[in-house]
Order: structure tokens, then sequence, then C-alpha cells
């Protein structure tokens, strides 16, 4: 064990994964204090000055950028001068749990070598079937949420599955079939919001019916009213999606299907089955997302509305790729990205003048950048090339560094 | 131009790929650099090459050290390369591929390619030392041998004094490697020297003027051309190596594998399986040669389930065409894939969970939903001891071992299950001499326990060696199934589509051979070949196999060997 922990103190220097991640976060830390630094008019013409007054400048960027991340982590972690001290991280907490399957969704399908573009229709789509059991049936209370959630499991699934179908057995590619999927939701949601079988009588905008109090998620009592259930399911869902990828056969046939198909299809691996079966998955995941938007306690009005999507599907994307496609990576990942929108919404509040919360989509956007172009973030830092397990001294001229084999890597594949 | 590579050391982790290597290649010879998968041959070449930057070491070229950091480099100091994959642009002609990089243009850097001076200098330096080349030819319509002599050609278009040729023999016919060696010869001739890359005993013993043996990354010493194989092989492994596949021979069983009309398209929608009859019977080896391409993959393709086809193949009387590739191995298949990198392992899985990619989802390893971890573990870890595979541990992924473990690897996976056929494409490729034995043992044993095992390879040597019986294929036929003791020349003349005559007058040479069957195998197979003199459906299937051997082998002198195969099993065993 104690050799293990040698070889992973080690691997740290070197240009690992957890490394990169963490010095992108870092990187992107810094970025987002500059662009802090240019949101702010007065800062700049202090700027303009700097050679008769440096200090000003100085101090004046160094307290901007401070309070910003002050405020932020005030808003996401926690907040000494609040009454609920906690509450801040109950809120990231909340805004971490849809994403938590959204990039489940994704890293799930992208192991079996499939880019579930899709998340957007199959969220949509999710949340029609689960908003309609919501407000149409009557049942008690915990019969009916768990109708609802098998409702959204089986509408994100539906969609997720075609896409699969159609890649099986028409060769259609995912990435363009569900880009015209996410078209096809959106017009249909669009429509089916103003049939009479959704819309709201009542109400003037484009909105459902609300689903009913019996439909709604139940909340765990803490600090924060919106804290629900659907945190148990997130968490049910990673390890239930760890599970499935390292323990099961069906995990062994999508990964060996995402590392070589062809050799997967030689040793007898139905393609095409697994692939139906990966975007299967991945839809149920993202029908979850559609449950926690409509039956969660965040949204006031339990309705669908023409933007309930709210981007989660695409977000779902960075979130995996950030989480390097590891359930429990996609979690941490998810958890960074709650605590960002968490924080930039205090830091907007909180900042004078405002500090936008665009702040912090850029930050999001560069950690996924850097995270993608490891090699910059090995150039930037000057770290040493990652150890390869074994040399394969002769065959194709190969490049050194392409083989990802640290103890630090193999530590994180653990978890 | 004198090359000297002194003390070069490259280490990768924790493994010295080569280390205080020392090689001088003089003006005008051709320099065999011998050596295992693994060895650090191409290591070395690379580095050379300026693809890899050695730990320590000089290259001194002419007296003079220099240090290359880019091919680009090594090029100007007058080193060119021919790699085992060819760095040709398919859709580019001749004559393109050999001015990319170099492209002489009339009126700037964005004016008109000068074709006609590319063309011109093509032919010169073509006629200039004997290597024919088309200028006008698109490079993907060549066949694999002229391709690679586009290649020498571009390297001696860039003044190359030095050529490096990384296993060039790899995908040559016999005939090609013949021209092959003709031209090297050439180039020695004009005073360039060659660095050959193999592994091939006899090719080594048949050009080269000096040996330089490489073992784990250490020069273990260097040898005359006069060597005798065994010898070579011995220095190379390091320990006593047995050539020649020892195996008793046998009676073969009854007919396991049945194959009738079978007709398969490629990837294009030509025909590449073009109505192929055959019997395989148990306890027997039938050996498929061919040049690379000629309806060997498809047919293993077909046979396995991975490819559609038309006509029938029977295993033990179950249809295998139209099956899944799950229905076939479930019926007991044991397959090693032609192409290992590609079809045989995923990369990313360590070597225990590649070991039962194909029953991973059967008892012990794993049911309908839980995967057994440590029984695959254990698996794991007694086939690694058991196929001396050489890796840390069996959670090392597939994909960081050297290519001839990679291929224990398949083999292992392949001959574990206990196959009830056994259908191997180029069982050794890539494999060093010791592996290869090993191999080759193994295939034998499943042999004597009396299944029934088809070896596709491109190695005449191999198909030889381990066959009881050889079935060669052109152009999507069998155009002859013939004894293992069969000259290489007529088997390459086979090989080529040679005519009849040809092939015949090659075959006077064996004729001798074939007509004293020295066993029960060889009166089968020589029945076989006689069938087809007679009319070929109406022959009594009894009176074929039942006449004396002396009747049948005098009948298979007489017999035109050319004929199709696939009537001549159809008549004797129907």
């Amino acid at each position: 064990m104690s050799d293990r922990l040698k070889r992973i103190l080690a691997g740290i220097g070197s240009a690992n994964t957890v490394t990169v991640t963490v010095l992108a976060f870092v990187l992107s830390v810094v970025i987002g204090g500059v662009l802090m630094i240019l949101s702010d008019q007065h800062l700049l013409s202090e700027w303009g000055y700097f050679f008769q007054h440096p200090t000003d400048a100085l101090s004046g960027s160094w307290d901007k950028v401070a309070n910003g991340y002050t405020a932020m982590f005030h808003g996401a972690v926690y907040d000494p001068h609040a009454k609920q001290a906690l509450r801040p991280i109950e809120n990231t907490i909340v805004d971490a749990t849809p994403l938590v399957f959204a990039g489940l969704a994704v890293a799930l399908p992208f192991r079996a070598g499939l880019f579930n573009i899709g998340g957007q229709s199959q969220l949509i789509i999710g949340a029609v079937c689960a908003t309609w059991v919501g407000f149409s049936i009557s049942a008690p209370m915990p019969l009916h949420v768990l109708l609802v959630i098998i409702a959204g499991i089986i509408g994100g699934a539906l969609v997720g599955g075609l896409t699969g179908l159609l890649k099986a057995r028409f060769g259609a590619h995912e990435v363009i079939s569900s880009i015209m999927l996410n078209n096809i939701a959106l017009g249909v949601l669009a429509w089916l919001i103003k049939t009479k079988a959704f819309h709201d009588p009542n109400r003037q905008d484009a909105i459902s019916k609300p689903v009913k109090d019996t439909a709604l998620l139940p909340a765990i009592h803490g600090s924060s009213p919106e804290l629900n259930f659907s945190t148990v399911l997130a968490i049910l869902a990673v390890l239930l999606v760890w599970w499935v990828m390292s323990r099961s056969t069906l995990g062994f046939r999508l990964r060996a299907l995402g590392s070589n198909p062809d050799a997967a299809r030689t040793a007898g691996i139905s393609v095409s089955r697994n692939q139906v079966y990966a975007m299967l998955l991945a839809g149920a995941l993202m029908g979850l997302v559609a449950v926690t938007q409509i039956s969660g306690t965040l949204s006031a009005s339990h309705a669908m509305t023409t933007t309930l999507d709210n981007g989660i599907g695409f977000t779902g994307i960075t979130v995996a790729l950030l989480g390097r496609g590891k359930p429990v990576g996609v979690a941490l990942a998810a958890l960074l990205f709650g605590a960002l929108d968490a924080g930039g919404v205090a830091m907007e509040a909180a900042t004078t003048p405002t500090v936008p919360h665009d702040v912090v989509t850029v930050v999001q956007a560069v950690i996924v950048v850097f995270v993608a172009a490891p090699k910059l973030v090995q150039e930037i830092f000057r770290l040493r090339d990652v150890r390869r397990g074994e040399a394969s001294g002769s065959g194709t001229g190969a490049a050194p560094s392409v083989a990802p084999a640290t103890a630090v890597d193999s530590a994180a594949e653990a978890v | 131009m004198r090359l000297e590579l002194r003390g070069i050391t490259k280490t990768f982790g924790s493994v010295a790929a080569n280390s205080a290597i020392d090689l001088t290649v003089e003006p005008g010879e051709i320099h065999c650099l011998l050596g295992e998968n693994g060895a650090g041959k191409s290591t070395l070449m690379n580095i050379l090459y300026g693809l890899l930057t050695p730990d320590s070491g000089q290259i001194v070229v002419d007296g003079e050290t220099r240090e290359f950091t880019s091919p680009g480099d090594a090029i100007k100091a007058g080193i060119g390369m021919v790699h085992q994959h060819f760095m040709l642009v398919p859709v580019f002609t001749v004559a393109e591929n050999l001015v990319l990089g170099n492209e002489e243009s009339r009126g700037g850097p964005l004016g008109w390619l000068d074709r006609r001076k590319a063309k011109a200098d093509v032919k010169e330096v073509s006629a200039r030392y004997g290597l024919p080349v088309d200028p006008e030819a698109l490079v993907e319509d060549l066949p694999v041998g002229v391709q690679q002599r586009v290649e020498i050609v571009k390297a001696l278009m860039r003044d190359a004094e030095v050529l490096i040729l990384d296993e060039p023999t790899a995908v040559l016919t016999p005939q090609e490697t013949e021209e092959l060696f003709t031209v090297m010869r050439g180039l020695k001739a004009a005073g360039k020297s060659v660095v050959f890359i193999t592994h091939k005993l006899n090719e080594v013993r048949a050009i080269a003027d000096r040996i330089t043996v490489i073992r784990r990354g250490t020069v273990v010493g260097s040898a005359e051309p006069t060597a005798s194989a065994r010898e070579l092989a011995s220095l190379m492994v390091g320990r006593d190596v047995r050539l020649v596949v020892e195996k008793e021979p046998r009676e073969p069983g009854e007919v396991a594998l049945s194959v009738r009309d079978l007709k398969v398209t490629d990837d294009r929608g030509f025909l590449a399986v073009d109505d192929v009859s055959f019997d395989l019977h148990a306890g027997e080896v039938l050996g498929v040669a061919g040049v690379q391409g000629n309806g060997q993959t498809e047919l293993v393709e077909a046979l396995t389930g991975l490819r559609a086809a038309t006509g029938s193949a029977e295993l033990f009387g179950r249809q295998l065409v139209g099956a899944s590739p799950r229905a076939v191995l479930r019926q007991g298949l044991g397959h090693v894939p032609e192409d290992r990198q590609h079809d045989g392992l995923v990369p990313d899985f360590s070597i225990a969970e590649n070991l039962v990619l194909d029953q991973f989802d059967k008892k012990p390893f794993g049911g309908l939903l839980t995967l057994d971890l440590d029984a695959i573990a254990k698996n794991g870890a007694d086939r690694l001891a058991e196929f001396d595979i050489r890796a840390e541990s069996e959670r090392t992924p597939a994909g960081a071992l050297s290519g001839g473990n990679q291929q224990k690897v398949v083999v292992a996976r392949a001959l574990q299950r206990d196959p009830s056929l056994l259908i191997a494409s180029q069982p050794t490729r890539g494999v060093d001499v010791g592996a290869m034995e090993f191999i080759h043992k193994r295939i034998i044993e499943q042999r004597d326990a009396g299944k029934p095992v088809l070896i596709v390879s491109t190695e005449l040597d191999e198909i030889t060696a381990l066959s009881d019986r050889i079935a060669v294929m052109y152009r999507g036929k069998i155009v002859g199934i013939v004894p293992p003791d069969t000259s290489n020349e007529e088997l390459g003349l086979l090989m080529a589509g040679g005519s009849g005559d040809e092939a015949e007058a090659a075959a006077e040479t064996d004729a001798e051979a074939v007509a004293e069957p020295t066993s029960e195998t060889d009166a089968e197979a020589a029945g076989e070949i006689e069938a087809p003199a007679e009319p070929a459906a109406e022959t009594p299937a009894e009176a074929s196999t039942e006449k004396s051997a002396e009747e049948s082998a005098e009948a298979a002198a007489r017999a035109p060997e050319r004929e199709p195969a696939d009537q001549s099993s159809e008549s004797a065993d129907e």
C-alpha cells in the first residue's frame, strides 16, 4: 500500500489526468480573475494611469478579484455570516443534481464509442411523458412520484434508443441524427404546450398544466427546501453506472465496443445491439433530468415551458468531459459546475459594480478547453511526460507519450 | 557514406529499449539488423531517422557527429527510410507522391506544380537504379511490391546514401522478395548502403554482407551470412531453437468442416471468394497459402460469421454461413484473427480482460449480469505464465505490449477455449523465432488432439511447416490443394496465378515427392489431387479414396495439379 502511495506521489508531477484537471481549474480561475478586472470600467481607468500610481490599479484589481471569488465561495460552499451557514453548499448540490444525470448520460455512451449530443431531445420527451403522468393521473403520493420517474425514464430512453437504433440498423451517425432529433423535440414541445391536452387554461403564456402535488419529489429536510429526493436518485445513478461499467457483463461489452469495435465484433459481441443498449441507458438518464426539472422543488411552476431543457443536455457534455467519463469523476465535475453556478449567482448579487454571471460560464468553458488540450497544460506548467507502463520497443515507431498509464491514473481508475 | 552509431541508449520508463548500441554501416554494404520483436531494432532505426531522440549516444556520419531532431535532418544527412507501412498518398500518382514535400513550382509559392519536371525526375532516378515505376500510375492501383519500390525511389530522389528498410519483405510474395533483393544488390553496386531489418533468417543469409544481432536492446553479436539459420536463431533468441516443427504423421479423421460453393463479396462489393469448396478433417491442419488480398481474409470472415456469404460451410453438420459471430463461437470456434491490432485486441483492456473477450459471459468468468473479476484475473495470471506473455502483470493494458506478446494473448485466448475448430490467420505475424516455435507447437497439439485446424498465412515457411495439406488461393479461388512437401517455387507460382504449364514445369521437380506418399495423410492428399483428372461428380467417392496409395499417387503425378480443388474435394468426399 505504501508502495502504491509512493508511486502516486511520484506521479503527481507528471501530466496525468488528475494533475491536468486540477491545473486546468487553476488556470481558468486566473483567466476568470482577468475577466473580472476587464469587466470593471473604473478599474480599467486605474490601469490607465498605472505608471503614475501602480498601487491603485494593483490593489484595486486584487480587491476586485478577491471579493469576487470570496463571494462565489460564500455563495457556493460556506457562508460564515449567513444565518444558515451550510445553505450555500446545499444550493450547490441542488444545482449539481441534474448535471450528474446529464453528465452520466454523455459519459456512459462515450465509453461505448458513441457521442450523445441528443440530451436535449431526450430530456424534452422525458419531460413530456413525466408531465403528462404528473397532471393526468391521480395516485397516492409515493406511487405517483414513482410513476412520474418511470414515465420520464421511458420518454428519454425512447428517444435515446431511437438514436441508437438509427445508428445500429441504418448506419445514421448518432451526432447527426441526435442534432436533428433535438430540433424535432423542440418543435414537438412548442406544439404540445399549445394543445388542449397540455396547455394550462389558466395561463396566457406557453406553459403546461402543473403536475399534481402528489407527483412532486419529496424534499430532504435540511435548511434548503429545494434539496429533494432527486439527489438521492443521482447518487444511486452514479453507483449504478459505476457498477454497470466496471462489474457487469453489459459494461464489459460497452467498454470493448468503445475501445475497439472490430475486436469486440470478432469476439462475438453484437455491436448494433449494444449500441442501442448504451443509448437506451443514456436516454433514461436524461429522462431523470427531466424529472428533476418538472417534479423537483426547484422550478416554482412544476410545469413544462419551452425553455425547460435549460441547456442541461449540452452542459452534460462538458461535465462528462471534465469527469473523464468515469462515474465518480462525473459526480465531482457536476459538483464543481454546480458550485460555480451557485457561486456565480451569489457573486453577481454581492459585488459592486456587478461581476456578471457570464464570468462563471467562461470559467466553465475554459476548464473544459484546458482539459481537452492536456498538452497545453503540460507546456504551461512544464510537467513531465507521463511514464509509460511498458515500452513497446518495436512496432509502429510509437510516440512515447501516448500511453497514459500512471499510478495516479490507475488510482483514479479505481474510484 | 559511412554511418556510425555510438553507444545509443534509449529508455522508455524503466525499460531500456536500446542500451549502448554500437553499429557501423560501411558504404556499399547490405547490413542486416536481426532481432526478435521488441528487441529494439525499430527503436534504433527511429532514432537514426530522427523520429526519436536518444537519451545518450552519438550518430556519426562520415566522421562528423550529427544530431537529428526530425526526419528532415536525417534526410538532409543522406538517410532514407522505407517504413513497414508505406507513407504514400493512395489517391496521388507515383510522381505526385515522389515530389510531395519537395514540390517544384513555377511562379512562386502559389504557382503551378511542375508536373513535367516531376515526371522527368522520377524517370531519371528509376532508370539510374533500375527501379521501373510508372510515374503516372495511381498508387492505390499498384501492387504492394511496386508501392514499396516507389518508397525506395522516393528515398533515392532525396539523395539517400543509406537506406533503411524496415521489415520490407513482410508484405511480399517470394517472387517480389527476390525482385527486392535484386534491387538491393543494384543499390549496393551503386555505392549506397542498405540497412535491412528483419527477423527472417533465410533472407538474412541470402542477402546480407554483415549481420548484427540485437537482443533485448543490446548488440549480442555479429555474424557472417554463412552462419546457419540455427546459429542465427539461437543468437537472436539467446537459447537453442528448433526451427523445424516436429510433428508425427497423423491419420485425419472424419470431415469436420465442409465448405461448398462459398461465395463472399468484399467491402467494395467485388467477389472476393469465388465459389470455394473444400473439406477439413478432424486431426488435420489445412494451410491456406496465398499473397495477401486474394480472398483469404474474406474466407475466414465468412467462416467466423463476420461477413455475409452464400453457399454452405458446415461444422460437424451445423451451418456456419449466416450465423452470427457469437453463434459460431458458441459452436466452439477458436479464432486467431489476422490483424491482432484491428480485430484481436481491445487496447485499453487489460491482458486478463482481453483473454476472456469471447467468453466473459460464460462460467466461470461471468453470468447473465455480473463479471467474476477474480476468476478473470486468475485466468489472466495462469495464461500469462503458460504462454510466457512478458508483461508486468495480467492487469497491464494489452495496448502497452510489444507485438509478439500481443499475438501470444490472442493465440492464448483462442486455445484456452479447447476449440472444436481452430482458425488461425497469420498465427505468428510479427512474432519472434522463440514465440513462433511455441505457437506452432501448440497448434500441432490441437491437431494431435484430433481437432480440425485451418491456418491462413502468407508465410510459405509457416504453411509448409504446419500443414498436412496446402490450399493455394489466387483471386478468390482455390487454385490447387497440394501436399506440404511441394516446393516453394511451385507454391510461389500457384500464388501468383501461374498458368498450368509453368506450374507443371515447376512441379516436375517435385513429382517424385508427390509420387512417394510417406503416410496416410499424403495418400489422402494425393487422392484429392487426382480426382479432377476424371469427370468430376461421377467419380464414386469410395473408388478414389480406396485406391491403393500407389495407384492414387501415380494418378496424382499424371493429373494436372492446377485443377480447381473445389471439384476435387467434392468428388472425393461426397
